[in-house]
């Protein structure tokens, strides 16, 4: 689950991590009268859950309460990547002197949280991890024990050469681990990392993602989701428990485990077409899921096929049959289905379809050149 | 022959009494796995159907029973603790079904498993089954037929597909596995491939794999310079926009790492035959097995 900034600043303050204050604005008034309180120069920085804020124009500087309004309004007005802005943190403008990037997590490589360390931070970090990879100090942690002083010590010697500073980058840097590893995080970043003219060491920006698997055990955080900043139709597959991503072609896939569902949308770009999603039913399906999946995928417009791609194994074929048959009859279809189940109890699923005007496929490459026929106005094959 | 298990497997069940627990249970017993004992606390001295003795933690299990394999189906936020109590136990093959369970978990799980010398296959995995010998998580039995074949897995119903294209074509397995898709499990492609290098009865392996991570690119530089025997792959995932998310904590692209396109790549080019669609699985493994 991806936070804002404001939240990631929120968690990091409540762990001593140094943060200029901010306050969030949802109008461009409301961020006029922060920049008024503020009584000096503001940056203006859009919440969203997408990276390159600053290149899309999400970040600016404002020099006083009316400029912070308008550029406010301007920055309310942004979508960036596809998603709409709809709120922004207002911070007072500081000045820099160097900019660092450190960063934790979880790496599959090395089976631990690895810290990362730079001098050279800002928006190129990523550039500068792949063309001089001796600029980036990468770290593994030790669950058993944390991040150790000595450690901390290290990576901050590696960003700073002032003794004041060292010291207090590192603290910063087992502060945000305590974060990491507190909060059950899988992403925890701070880019920059400031100095100020004064020797001040200072977090600018806050990042943090946090493993979907720990929100069950972590209401307070699970409580930071922020609805409105995701694609609607993702958030209501969330809450049928379904996994959903929209995309944008025009054959609606719905498909049990995610493996398998990767494979369908290969197979139908394979064939010709484009797939309107990626949506997983999951293991142990019900009738309901069945039903919330296909309201979903009918909500898109640009779907002119849908297309079922079951193998039960945990999941009865049984029962996304009935879900079908539940789901069309509260809502006739406007377009063409095509089934193709098999597996766990296929025969019963077959005579509910059957006796409901239904026909399934056995096959998966059929099953898919159909859908695609059928979306692109051709014939089935 | 097969690999991790076979008729000796003397099975334990974490989590026998549960909804999935005891499901597949019934399942595995009715494949012909031997189920010597489950565990779930407080119900030690109970029958689960009337004939597998419950105990109350694992190390009375496996002194009382001899088990040397476990299957752990209990929730998530009980995951880690039961993976370490069965390798504390000493049960040298541990398979932990559970979906779910916190990634920092399982960076404290990994090196206590390790050090105290058991293989873990997942967590978030299906499982395994040697057709006609033993199964063990919940791969469906009927799918499977005897055969000269290997397979290894990140995905779960992908791998049913491909395996019942197999069998439709008449092509059996010796083992088939699945390591599962989190970002931290316990037993990977190479582990895998190494030991169905090693089996006297494979002859021939499918890898199937899918988008993030650099598993499949390392599993296919050990398969050019470890491996004599021939390897068709398949990667899901190569319409997967970048960056986002799909179901499967491992399925994230980072950067240029672990797009489908590099996997397939990696794949040619340490000699692993690439398949573009499961179905053309069957045709390579045809070809290489000739």
């Amino acid at each position: 689950m991806n936070i804002h900034e404001y939240q990631a600043k929120e968690i990091f303050r409540k762990y001593g991590i140094p943060i200029p204050p901010g306050e969030v604005a949802s109008t461009p008034e409301e961020a006029e009268a922060i920049a008024r309180r503020f009584g000096s120069t503001v940056v203006v920085k859009a919440q969203v859950h997408a990276g390159g804020r600053g290149k899309a124009g999400g970040v600016k500087l404002a020099k006083n309460p009316a400029e912070a309004k308008s550029i406010a309004a301007q920055i309310l007005k942004l979508t960036i990547k596809g998603l709409p802005v709809q709120k922004v943190l207002v911070t007072p403008a500081a000045d820099i002197a160097s900019e660092a990037y450190v960063g934790i997590i979880v790496d599959r490589a090395a089976k631990r949280a690895v810290f990362m360390a730079s001098a050279a931070g800002g928006i190129d970090i990523e550039e500068v991890a792949a063309k001089t990879p001796e600029k980036l100090l990468k770290h593994p942690i030790d669950p058993r024990y944390g991040l150790q002083a000595y450690e901390a010590m290290q990576l901050a010697f590696f960003l700073y050469s002032d003794m004041k500073q060292v010291r207090a980058a590192a603290k910063i840097l087992q502060q945000l681990y305590r974060a990491f590893s507190e909060n059950g995080g899988s992403l925890a970043e701070i880019n920059p990392l400031v100095t100020t003219p004064a020797g001040e060491v200072v977090a600018l920006d806050a990042k943090m993602v946090i493993d979907d698997n720990e929100l069950d055990r972590r209401p307070d955080i699970a409580a930071l989701r922020d609805e409105s900043s995701e694609e609607a139709s993702e958030v209501e597959a969330r809450k049928a428990n379904l996994t959903f991503i929209k995309l944008d072609g025009n054959v609606g896939c719905i498909v049990n485990g995610a493996g398998l569902a990767m494979a369908t949308m290969d197979l139908v770009k394979y064939y010709g077409g484009e797939p309107a999603n990626f949506l997983d039913i999951g293991g142990s399906s019900n009738p309901e899921k069945v039903v919330a999946a296909l309201r979903i995928i009918t909500g898109d417009p640009n779907v002119k096929a849908i297309l079922f791609n079951i193998f039960g194994g945990i999941t009865r074929t049984d029962d996304v049959a009935n879900g079908i048959v539940t789901a069309i009859k509260q809502n006739p279809l406007k377009v063409p289905l095509v089934i193709r189940l098999t597996g766990t109890n296929e025969e019963i699923a077959v005579k509910i379809l059957k006796e409901n005007g239904l026909s399934a496929m056995t096959d998966m490459d059929e099953a898919v050149k159909k859908a695609v026929a059928l979306a692109t106005g051709g014939k089935a094959a | 022959m097969s690999i991790f298990i076979d008729s000796g497997t003397r099975l334990l069940v974490q989590g026998i009494t549960g909804r999935d627990g005891s499901f597949h249970t019934k399942q595995m017993i009715e494949y012909g796995t031997q189920v010597v004992g489950g565990v779930t606390p407080g119900k030690g001295g109970q029958k689960f159907e009337g004939k597998v003795p419950i105990f109350n933690t694992v190390a009375e299990a496996v002194s009382e029973t001899g088990a040397n394999t476990t299957v752990i189906y209990v929730p998530p936020p009980f995951a880690a603790d039961a993976m370490m109590e069965a390798a504390d136990a000493g049960i040298p093959f541990i398979v932990c079904i559970t979906e779910g369970v916190p990634v920092l978990d399982m960076t404290r799980v990994y090196p206590f498993v390790k050090e105290r010398g058991s293989r873990l296959l997942g967590p978030n995995c299906p499982g395994l089954i040697s057709p006609g010998q033993s199964k063990v998580g919940i791969i469906p039995g009927r799918i499977c037929t005897q055969g000269p074949v290997g397979l290894v897995s990140r995905s779960g119903t992908l791998t049913y597909e491909v395996v019942y294209q197999m069998t439709r074509a008449k092509i059996g397995q010796t083992t088939c596995v699945g390591i599962g898709g989190d970002p931290i499990n316990g037993t990977n492609f190479i582990d895998c491939l190494n030991a169905f290098e090693k089996d006297a009865d494979t002859t021939a392996v499918v890898m199937i794999g899918e988008i993030g991570g650099t598993d499949e690119q390392e599993a296919a530089r050990f398969v050019r310079e470890m491996m004599t025997k021939p390897v068709v792959g398949f990667i899901a995932g190569q319409t997967a926009p970048p960056g986002r998310r799909m179901g499967h904590a491992g399925a994230i692209i980072s950067g240029s790492a672990g797009t489908a396109a590099e996997k397939m790549q990696a794949f040619e080019e340490n000699g692993v035959g690439v398949a573009k669609r499961p179905i053309d699985v069957v045709d390579l493994l045809k070809r290489a097995m000739r």
